[in-house]
């Protein structure tokens, strides 16, 4: 079920340049389904900016009704939402979309997550998720620079987790993909900017991969069009997938990125 | 007593509150949120006769107080509609105004003979004002004949009221008002939205993929204000108001303007409960305003005392 509600916000502290992790005690926790799934924030009471700001869900403890948001402080939305504090409360609409799939891996199997910056956040409930059901999980976290770089600690608890800094000022100089081809693994699980996605699916076609895609929103609930994105299989122009409600998450091969 | 009921040519509406069309896609989404029979009516997403994808991503860009969208028109063609979605829609006892699109005039005729004769469907809306399509949509709605000549041509094929939507861009829109009227239209619903275009700061280009996009939200409330102020008193057909609606105060404001029903769009997207709030709100602002009906309202901002129904504040 999604649900509108006034959460509260429990603390918020940046945790890296730029980088808010927000923790909020609300309801709809409690529908939360999946790793992976959003939230829709209005960031403001008035009228600008106007729409909701689509943030995911890094991680959430249904017993507490608490989950945990991580996001970027990049405009004008986000820096009102950075400015926000412990107490007060917040307008959400969700659990959003569909997350990621954790059947496709199976006890004593390896599971690749793949993240890249912001991309990052939603993959770790998947991790916990992962180590607690007894997969293997392998992590490689990809930042701009030391600055930017969190939750190594946090990942590093389910398993081996190779940070990677697009300078080099931080753990291994290069790009996430480069790091793949060291590691063998049964299922691939990513998130993280447009050309990262596209160089993992090309890269291991044969493999089990799946992404979690990023778009502008409108409504966020599927209604509005706005966030669409063209099917993979599509002989006409017209097959297309919402990233909203059809995703964020999809299997590689399903929509073209 | 029902404080809310309007008639209008078609429509026997519980309330004048409906989502307008392209905001509320075929009403599934919103189906899982709330009941769908509490609304006034439903205006569904453009329908055109092939399917379409729309225009490439990015769709949206945000303003103050508003936003710009550049969807394209994007549906599953008639075929589908009348297969899949309209039967869908009918489990719920709401009446289904059609959104009717095209690029050339059979296109218009073909969409709403065919889908005029659904069971559900009680209106259609002829959509001469996309903004966002290449060929036809927006042509129609700026030239006055060629409104009119469409309009005529579709009534003629339609077992319904038909509805004609207005573009906010042209130059005179009371002429275009009256153009759709003497081609026959049983109703008007304006504004559309009115294009508009926003830059990238760090590349200096268009953020839209299709560069341009229509406006709406709070930000156009007063252009639909006006212009319904002018276009009612010039025409004896009834005016569906839209335009960055979001409370229930600002539908009481499209009355006064001249309408008789209201539609709510991009707030559906800031709130997607909001159509059941307002329609919950009206009574109370009914109340504190001093009025037994809604239909008390209408026009008010022009209509001289005499022509004002009861009024008891």
């Amino acid at each position: 079920m999604i649900r509108k509600e006034l959460g509260k916000i429990i603390s918020q502290k940046e945790i890296a340049a730029d980088i808010y992790e927000l923790t909020i005690r609300a309801e709809l926790v409690e529908d939360i389904s999946a790793p992976g799934q959003f939230v829709h924030i209005r960031v403001s009471n008035g009228m600008d900016p106007l729409l909701r700001r689509p943030v995911s869900i890094s991680s959430f403890n249904k017993k507490g009704k608490q989950m945990t948001l991580i996001y970027r402080k990049s405009g004008r939305g986000t820096s009102l939402i950075a400015e926000m504090e412990p107490g007060m409360e917040i307008d959400i609409l969700g659990p959003l979309g569909n997350g990621f799939p954790l059947d496709e891996v199976s006890i004593g199997e390896t599971a690749l997550l793949v993240g890249g910056g912001i991309g990052i956040p939603p993959l770790y409930e998947l991790s916990n998720q992962l180590a607690a059901k007894g997969v293997h999980v392998l992590h490689i976290l990809g930042f701009p620079t030391e600055s930017a770089v969190f939750y190594e600690q946090e990942f590093s608890k389910n398993g081996l987790t190779i940070v990677t800094t697009d300078d080099g000022t931080y753990g291994r100089k290069g790009f996430v993909t480069d790091i793949i081809k060291e590691l063998g693994f049964d299922c691939l699980y990513t998130c993280g900017p447009a050309p990262m996605l596209k160089a993992i699916e090309q890269g291991y076609p044969d493999k089990k991969v799946f992404l979690s895609l990023e778009e502008r929103m409108g409504c966020g609930i599927g209604a509005c069009f706005a966030c669409v994105c063209q099917s993979g299989n599509a002989a006409s122009g017209a097959s297309y997938k919402k990233v909203c409600s059809d995703g964020p998450v999809f299997r590689a091969g399903e929509v073209l990125i | 007593m029902n404080r809310l009921n309007v008639e209008l040519p078609g429509l026997h509406l519980n309330n004048p509150i409906m989502p307008a069309s392209g905001c509320f896609g075929f009403g599934r989404e919103y189906s899982r949120l709330y009941d769908l029979t509490r609304l006034g009516a439903i205006m569904i997403k453009a329908t055109t006769v092939e399917p379409r994808f729309g225009n490439p991503t990015p769709r949206v860009a945000e303003t103050s107080a508003g936003m710009l969208n550049a969807i394209g028109l994007q549906n599953p063609g008639l075929e589908k509609v009348i297969a899949e979605e309209l039967p869908w829609l009918s489990q719920f006892a709401v009446p289904i105004i059609a959104n009717v699109a095209g690029s050339v005039e059979e296109d218009y005729i073909t969409v709403a003979k065919e889908i005029s004769r659904q069971a559900n469907v009680q209106a259609l809306e002829l959509n001469i004002s996309c903004p966002n399509v290449k060929t036809g949509g927006i042509a129609f709605g700026t030239i006055p004949e060629v409104a009119r000549q469409l309009t005529k041509k579709v009534k003629e094929v339609s077992e319904v009221p038909v509805y004609v939507k207005l573009s906010p861009n042209v130059t005179n829109i009371v002429e275009m008002a009256k153009a759709v009227e003497a081609g026959g239209a049983d109703g008007i619903t304006m504004i559309n939205t009115l294009v508009g275009m926003r830059l990238d700061l760090k590349t200096g280009k268009p953020i839209l993929a299709n560069l341009t996009g229509g406006l709406s939200g709070p930000a156009v409330k007063p252009v639909a204000i006006r212009m319904i102020y002018e276009v009612s008193q010039v025409v004896s057909i009834p005016i569906i108001g839209m335009g960055g609606v979001q409370s229930a105060e600002d539908v009481i404001e499209f009355f006064y303007a001249g309408a008789s029903a209201v539609a709510v769009g991009t707030a559906n997207f800031v709130d997607p409960f909001v159509c059941p709030t307002i329609i919950d709100e009206l009574p109370c602002v009914l109340d504190r305003l001093g009025y037994e009906h809604i239909s008390e309202c209408t026009g008010r901002s022009w209509k001289k005392d005499g022509q004002l129904a009861y009024h008891r504040a």
